[in-house]
């Protein structure tokens, strides 16, 4: 028997809380409100922060956002699946986030938004037990993945000694280490318009500025990798190496068109080779399957083979948008040739954050325009 | 007699064997007579008759450049389920019992281009949850309904249909029946797609019992064919497929038939031409 079918056959019945599909799309729909009324203001809409595709999962009504209902998490649960190696995928539906066990602790990628951080955590405690939550790293500055950081921080201890505990003192080993690329903490601590204000528990503790930063825990080399202008400014894709799974935030979701925030440093010409840039890492198994897994920022479990699919889809919407651009058309003239329209079905959204008409413009101003927001450099 | 009982009533619930199932187990030649110039040299570039499609699907089709099959990430993948029974190499089917209750819990089916193994679940265990991966042959389950054996499928990369860019997506679903008569199986299958097919698009294959057990193994190890630029995919703008209507010159076919869509597989189609 070929070991992919053990994996789907593992994942049908131990590995996974079940729970039916429509019931799930009814909670994405539910969080998808949720996480606009979380996210601010209706300006939003023009730059970006992924979400679920509303249109197509039965057109969720955004009013909320404007009205200022109560959001409602109590019915959002919040599941895990083993990938493999020591990395979990946790979702919530809407969102997803990883934890890594191991005999030091728990490290976690992102955390999700705030009112799921309990949830998240009794996920944590099922997967681990009493170990402790050591390392917390985000994958870019946006709430839906940064929104439980304060909570879950708090939860975890950080080993602290020599210099560092004689002048921060031992309560620095009172929470766990926020790892993330400088430009998240910049975020965090001078938001922009229409940019919420982050506590400061919130903030990274530790942030790089470099290409690429290197973790070792729980026996296994973590590469943090900067992606610079792709879905913002301070993107990171995560590589546990030796589990072999690849977490990606923003950058890559199988939910939605990719989704570019101009205003925080995104371009799609980043976004793809973002995605080029997990193509590289990934090893997929013999026939294309398998191998190295991918756990997107949204959107279910994937291997290279998903992954090249959206490669495919982006930068052939790149090339069509570039060639637009060239022949000097006007962003009325794209918007009305639709290109992107073999796509729009499965991936665009007539309402919601991140709708067809949003992505177009996107698309079109950041092949147009010729640098991107960036916050640091 | 009061002991007896419990056991007898016991075997009536717990092995309940469906008895009018077939045994498919076998290795089965594919009877290519049926589109066959589809099957087996390959469909012509923009040959959609009678297709259902969308007018997405066709923009994704005449975008399609098969200098795409040259890309390293491409070389090595199997036909989905969806399109795998279509091909030319040997069907094997394997069952696997369960010893205490000798019920069939997994039939098993390979074909041997690049190794298209595919296990379908005949114990009821649910589909796996919607954030789990895809994968070519999809997740399948399957039931008898009579002899007949009804799988579905779902949880599939997105795929294709045709090889000539007529492609699905990651949600599509397909509904199999294998009927046996004798040495001959009959395969049909029925493809849902809610973004690329406007109505369900029905297919059938045929198959012969052989023999000839012979499968070889299908390695494959992708290279690099052509140098590009990094990450450069191969396609066409919109609007400029040059081979997009060789299909309907080459036989004469109007070029809004050769364009596909569900009217197209209709009688009715030929007398609306004319008017």
């Amino acid at each position: 028997m070929k070991s992919r079918g053990r994996l789907q056959a593992d994942r049908g019945n131990d590995d996974v809380n079940q729970t039916h599909t429509r019931k799930t799309l009814a909670l994405g729909i539910v969080c998808t409100v949720a996480i606009a009324l979380f996210m601010g203001t209706a300006g939003r809409a023009q730059q970006g922060g992924a979400a679920p595709a509303q249109g197509r999962q039965g057109g969720a009504a955004p009013a909320g956002r404007q009205g200022g209902a109560q959001q409602n998490f109590d019915n959002v649960e919040v599941r895990s699946l083993h990938v493999q190696g020591q990395v979990w995928m946790i979702n919530a539906g809407f969102v997803n986030a990883a934890v890594q066990i191991g005999d030091e602790g728990v490290l976690v990628v992102d955390t999700l938004v705030e009112p799921l951080a309990d949830k998240f955590l009794a996920e944590i405690k099922k997967l681990a037990g009493d170990k402790q939550i050591r390392y917390i790293i985000n994958t870019h500055v946006h709430p839906d993945h940064t929104g439980g950081n304060e909570k879950i921080a708090r939860a975890g201890k950080s080993i602290v000694g020599g210099n560092f505990a004689g002048q921060v003192g031992q309560q620095a080993a009172n929470q766990a280490q926020i790892f993330a690329h400088e430009n998240v903490q910049l975020r965090m601590s001078q938001p922009g318009p229409n940019e919420p204000m982050r506590p400061f528990a919130a903030w990274p503790t530790d942030t790089y500025i470099e290409a690429q930063k290197d973790l070792y825990f729980n026996g296994e080399g973590i590469e943090l990798l900067h992606q610079p202008n792709s879905h913002t400014d301070g993107d990171t894709v995560v590589y546990f190496r030796k589990s072999d799974v690849v977490v990606t935030g923003d950058v890559y979701v199988n939910t939605t068109l990719p989704v570019i925030n101009m205003q925080q440093g995104g371009n799609l010409n980043g976004i793809v080779k973002a995605l080029n840039t997990i193509i590289k890492i990934t090893i997929p198994k013999e026939k294309q399957e398998g191998g190295t897994y991918v756990i997107p920022g949204h959107g279910r479990l994937v291997d290279e083979a998903d992954v090249v699919e959206y490669r495919d889809m982006t930068t052939i919407i790149r090339d069509r948008f570039q060639d637009a651009v060239k022949r000097g058309q006007t962003l009325d003239q794209v918007k009305a040739a639709r290109l992107v329209r073999d796509y729009e079905g499965r991936y665009g959204a007539t309402q919601g954050f991140w709708t067809t008409d949003a992505f177009v413009e996107a698309a079109y101003k950041s092949l147009s325009q010729p640098q991107a927001v960036t916050r640091s450099n | 007699m009061r002991r007896i009982f419990p056991f007898v009533a016991a075997a009536l619930f717990v092995s309940a064997p469906a008895f009018a199932q077939a045994d498919l187990g076998g290795v089965w030649a594919p009877l290519m007579h049926e589109d066959q110039p589809e099957r087996g040299p390959g469909p012509e570039i923009g040959d959609y008759l009678g297709l259902p499609i969308t007018a997405a699907m066709r923009l994704r089709a005449e975008s399609w450049d098969a200098s795409i099959l040259t890309v390293p990430e491409h070389q090595c993948k199997p036909h989905p389920s969806t399109y795998g029974f279509r091909g030319v190499g040997n069907l094997r089917i394997t069952n696997q019992v369960d010893a205490d209750t000798q019920q069939v819990t997994k039939i098993f089916t390979h074909i041997g281009w690049q190794e298209q193994e595919r296990e379908i679940w005949m114990d009821g265990r649910p589909h796996p949850p919607e954030f789990a991966p895809h994968t070519w042959q999809g997740f399948s389950t399957g039931h008898w309904e009579g002899n007949v054996l009804v799988v579905e499928t779902d949880h599939l990369k997105a795929g294709w249909i045709r090889r000539n860019g007529l492609a699905l997506t990651d949600n599509a679903h397909m509904t199999e029946r294998f009927i046996r008569h004798g040495d001959v199986l009959t395969h049909v299958y029925i493809i849902e797609d809610p973004y690329y097919l406007t109505e369900p698009l029905i297919k059938t294959n045929g198959f012969r019992l052989t023999t000839d057990l012979t499968m070889a193994p299908y390695p494959c190890a992708s290279v690099v064919e052509v140098v590009r630029e990094d990450g450069e995919v191969p396609h066409h703008l919109p609007g400029s497929n040059p081979y997009i209507s060789s299909f309907a010159t080459k036989h004469h076919v109007p070029v809004e038939a050769a364009s596909g869509g569900a009217e197209t597989a209709l009688p009715e189609y030929a007398k609306k031409l004319k008017k």
